[in-house]
């Protein structure tokens, strides 16, 4: 079957449901795996001992931020080329996903900060760049809740995506001129990644354990989102019959 | 040419008549500088390094306010459907709504912040680039202004969300104004931060106008 059919949202509900638990089962079992290879099997950093370890956490969350509001945009540029409504709900379905790592990716780096640069809070370029994603998908949320009208609302927030999308390496640059202070990438560089395997494996575990996730919510929060439009256009059709 | 103009003009007759236009926004913008020292202590040093920073925010924050009455009260009165059927393409009608709004906020801001600048002790010398970085940046904060407020035209009383959605996309334009003024003000040459700032100001008015336009076509069911 192509893979088109799956645009009907029925369909696409069935499918979902069926997927949701191999997902979300395989999530689970990657984040104790990588958590478990992170915090029990990774030697400890030369220099900084054991609270290297929130990196395991920080780091893929932080990739995430990242990829989310990636996929974001390119849902929100399929609907907007297509006029798919399945590509507007998983734009929506990811924002609040996208949102909670890029807290995540803050918070772990707030308490990783404290013991080694001494501060919560540094006004670093990468910090910066993350807050300011932060407050897009904020922003992103709000736009959604504040328009009553779906199909309005979807139209509204293709628009913000896709102007973020855009912004976004101009702030990322902007903020890169500014200040820097975060250290530079280690894995992925063009002379192959600069630190160890026995880090590196858990790091990666993780990573591919937090895209599982990701993929498990967006699954169940799109198969939610049908079921309510269902609902509201039930209800609606309910309030226009005859009494 | 003549619509486009005809609505330039427009939009600057109402946004100059209007309670919350153009006087609003330039006492705004007064305002918060003279509060400024209130704040952070009378300390000239103080002051000095802060001003900067301080003119741009007040910049950002008063071109935030004549936004909600730029697409509104078209789409409210169904004059923005009029627009839609001129030949005059929505891009244009964007564009000249941004210079109209900039016309009314960001250029008066540009001629009232080196009156302001010994309020907060800003030297001499940085005056000059202080008002040419707000003559190149403020009309970046028009056109992504213009967007938001397309995109929050459908929304009652939307004032807030209209703040969440701009602000972050104005970030590159606060640090690249502030950075050139403040690069004035310790005698290092600003060329490149203000080459910078118009670059990524030339780029906003240009997907600003899109943008805008794009939301304007959306409010139709």
């Amino acid at each position: 079957m192509p893979v088109l059919a799956y645009a009907n949202p029925e369909r696409f509900a069935r499918l979902a449901r069926s997927l949701t638990p191999w997902f979300l089962g395989s999530a689970i079992g990657l984040l104790l795996t990588g958590l478990f290879l992170g915090l029990f099997m990774a030697p400890p950093d030369y220099q900084q001992g054991d609270a290297a370890r929130i990196m395991y956490v920080h780091v893929p969350a932080a990739w995430m931020s990242m990829f989310v509001y990636g996929c974001m945009a390119l849902a929100s540029a399929a609907a907007f080329i297509w006029k798919h409504p399945l590509a507007d709900v998983a734009a929506k379905a990811s924002a609040p996903v996208g949102c909670i790592f890029t807290a995540l990716a803050l918070i772990t780096g707030m308490l990783w900060g404290k013991p080694m640069w001494g501060a919560w809070w540094v006004w670093d370029a990468r910090l910066t760049s993350v807050l300011i994603l932060f407050f897009m998908y904020l922003g992103y949320i709000v736009l959604w809740s504040a328009i009553e009208d779906p199909a309005r609302a979807a139209r509204a927030a293709r628009i913000l995506a896709l102007v973020g999308a855009i912004n976004i390496p101009i702030i990322k640059f902007s903020v890169d001129w500014w200040n820097t202070l975060h250290q530079g990438a280690t894995v992925f560089r063009t002379d192959g990644p600069s630190i160890t395997s026995s880090m590196l494996i858990p790091l990666l575990v993780m990573a591919v354990a937090y895209n599982v996730l990701y993929a498990a919510l967006l699954l169940i929060r799109m198969r939610a989102e049908i079921a309510e439009r269902r609902l509201r256009s039930i209800r609606l059709g309910l309030e226009f019959e005859p009494k | 040419m003549r619509t486009f103009f005809a609505l330039i003009r427009r939009d600057v007759t109402l946004g100059i008549r209007a309670s919350g236009g153009a006087a609003l926004s330039a006492a705004f913008f007064a305002l918060i500088v003279v509060l400024a020292p209130l704040g952070l202590g009378p300390d000239m040093a103080t002051l000095k390094s802060a001003s900067p920073g301080l003119f741009w925010i007040a910049a950002l924050l008063a071109t935030l306010l004549g936004l909600e009455r730029i697409v509104q009260p078209d789409v409210e009165d169904g004059t923005l459907d009029l627009m839609r059927l001129s030949p005059l393409p929505l891009e244009f009608v964007a564009l000249a709504k941004i210079i109209a709004h900039w016309l009314t906020s960001g250029l008066i801001i540009t001629l009232l912040a080196p009156v302001l600048a010994p309020l907060l002790n800003l030297s001499l010398d940085a005056v000059p680039v202080l008002a040419l970085s707000l003559l190149v940046g403020t009309p970046a904060l028009s056109a992504i202004g213009a967007a938001a407020a397309a995109l929050g035209a459908s929304v009652q009383r939307g004032g807030m969300v209209l703040a969440l959605l701009a602000l972050p996309l104005n970030i590159p334009f606060l640090i690249f104004g502030s950075t050139a003024v403040a690069q004035a003000q310790t005698n290092t040459d600003p060329t490149q931060a203000l080459t910078l700032l118009g670059a990524c100001s030339l780029i906003a008015v240009v997907v600003g106008s899109i943008a805008a336009a794009t939301s304007m076509r959306l409010n139709d069911d």
